[in-house]
């Protein structure tokens, strides 16, 4: 039995300009797409081949980075150079500007929802990460700001299923954050990167946390009960795949339905670890199942697997092309 | 770059510029296979204009051709640059000059690292860093003011 990586289509998602990042909506059925054009696309499928269904302009005036998909499917935020994060509303088929978030000082990195879909995550150049809440009128409201990094914060993501938030940073460093007392906090701070930390993404128990890195390393870090009992919480490192990557480790994406995890690299290459089940919990093994190195024709900034459909995969790229692929096991 | 303001380097030793390239008969054969090589890549940033005084990057020693890197097979190209003082505040701004040289002239398909060379410079690690994350160099040529003054370092001086 072989894993392989096969082409389902390649689609020219931002033309004449970096394609920056990709995201399945809950259902898996859309696919928002966002880069250096100031748009975002969404993209669905028609028949045996993926379509774009609209095109959402004029809600940025710089470089759209990054797009969420809220957990109901009904919202996308979209984080952009110009410092704001834009809210659109799923109205059809087609999305309007709902609300547009400002209070970060510089370029807005990264956008999250967390699962109650009640709170919405952002993080800048700043140095900052901001909690905003939403009520039933759609109205959100900043919370939180949280300064536990010293540098650029390059992504945040929530845990599958609680309140628990974790952000990467150019300061080599991932934080992780809990609410307490109506205050969030920095509870545990993951060290053992030596150059910035891009991307990270929990497993499907969201007891692990896998992260990339610019130091051409993977990452897989595990919470274990607190050894002070003060609720600090302890995540500790217990694998780190090196020797894979020949540049910059951009993403990482965990498959929630099958357990792959998947990375995108600085040197164009797409590549699929798989973990051995046999292994100790404390010490996991990862192989590399299945790799394309020439996935993209420029650097691959984002990987995606889709969250029903497993084994389908999205990546994209410097080249502007958005690529969709079937990870499965050949006979 | 600016008059009236104290220049951090007021007197700057000055280099002889390198001549012509010569060009062989091969070079002229469309039929012959030819590669990128170090010296097309060094003729490429040579002429850089350093922000703070009307020298060329060449003539400041700050590139040289033997600090110029390429393997056209893997399309790579490395970069050392050397900074006229060990405190210059230019330096991200001349490694960020280069990077968008070569980004602006070379194919898509080139990966393009830019450093300093190592022990000129009293913040190496954090320049070099800086230049080698693409969303930061993104971002900042998205920003008019910044992408003017690296505009004037790239125009061709009239000598």
């Amino acid at each position: 039995m072989k894993e392989a990586l096969s082409l389902v289509q390649r689609l020219s998602g931002h033309p004449d300009s970096r394609c920056w990042f990709v995201s399945w909506s809950p259902s898996g059925t859309l696919l928002a797409s966002c880069g250096g054009d100031k748009a975002i696309r969404i993209w669905g499928r028609e028949g045996d081949s993926w379509v774009c269904k609209s095109v959402l302009q004029d809600g940025h005036q710089r470089t759209v980075r990054k797009v969420a998909w809220s957990p109901c499917g009904n919202y996308l935020a979209s984080a952009s150079f110009d410092a704001t994060t834009c809210i659109w509303k799923k109205k059809d088929d087609d999305f309007e500007s709902l609300t547009v978030l400002e209070g970060h000082e510089n370029e807005v990195k990264c956008v999250a929802w967390a699962p109650s879909g009640n709170l919405l995550a952002t993080c800048s150049r700043d140095k900052s990460v901001w909690v905003w809440e939403v009520d039933e009128e759609d109205e959100y409201e900043c919370v939180t700001v949280i300064n536990s990094h010293t540098q650029d914060v390059k992504h945040v993501v929530w845990h599958p299923t609680q309140e628990l938030l974790a952000s990467a940073s150019y300061d080599n460093n991932i934080c992780i954050y809990k609410e307490e007392d109506d205050d969030w906090e920095c509870r545990a701070t993951l060290t053992g990167h030596t150059s910035t930390v891009w991307s990270l993404s929990f497993d499907k128990t969201g007891q692990r946390l896998a992260s990339s890195s610019d130091d051409r390393t993977v990452k897989i870090w595990k919470e274990y009960p607190s050894e002070s009992g003060q609720g600090d919480l302890s995540w500790k490192c217990v694998c780190t795949l090196s020797g894979y990557h020949g540049r910059t480790v951009y993403d990482v994406a965990w498959c929630r339905l099958t357990g792959a995890l998947v990375t995108a690299c600085g040197d164009d290459a797409v590549r699929v670890f798989k973990e051995d089940e046999t292994a100790d919990p404390d010490q996991p093994v990862f192989s590399l199942a299945a790799q394309v190195p020439k996935a993209h024709s420029q650097d691959v900034n984002c990987v995606n697997w889709n969250p029903k459909e497993a084994g389908l995969l999205a990546t994209c790229s410097d080249d502007g092309e958005i690529a969709i692929w079937r990870f499965k096991e050949e006979d | 770059m600016s008059g009236g303001t104290r220049l951090e380097n007021a007197n700057p030793v000055i280099f002889q510029r390198a001549g012509e390239r010569l060009l062989t008969a091969t070079d002229e054969d469309e039929d012959v296979h030819d590669p990128i090589d170090d010296r097309e890549i060094f003729d490429l940033i040579r002429s850089i204009n350093d922000p703070e005084h009307p020298l060329s990057l060449e003539e400041l020693n700050v590139v040289e051709q033997v600090r110029v890197k390429v393997n056209d097979a893997e399309s790579t190209v490395g970069i050392e640059f050397t900074p006229t003082i060990p405190h210059c505040s230019m330096a991200t701004l001349i490694g960020l000059s280069i990077k968008v040289k070569l980004l602006r002239s070379l194919p898509d398909r080139f990966k393009i690292d830019v450093h300093i060379t190592p022990g000129t410079h009293a913040s190496e690690e954090a320049v070099n860093k800086q230049l080698a994350d693409k969303e930061r160099v993104a971002a900042a040529l998205e920003n008019s003011s910044l992408l003017e003054v690296v505009n004037q370092c790239l125009s061709t001086r009239n000598i």
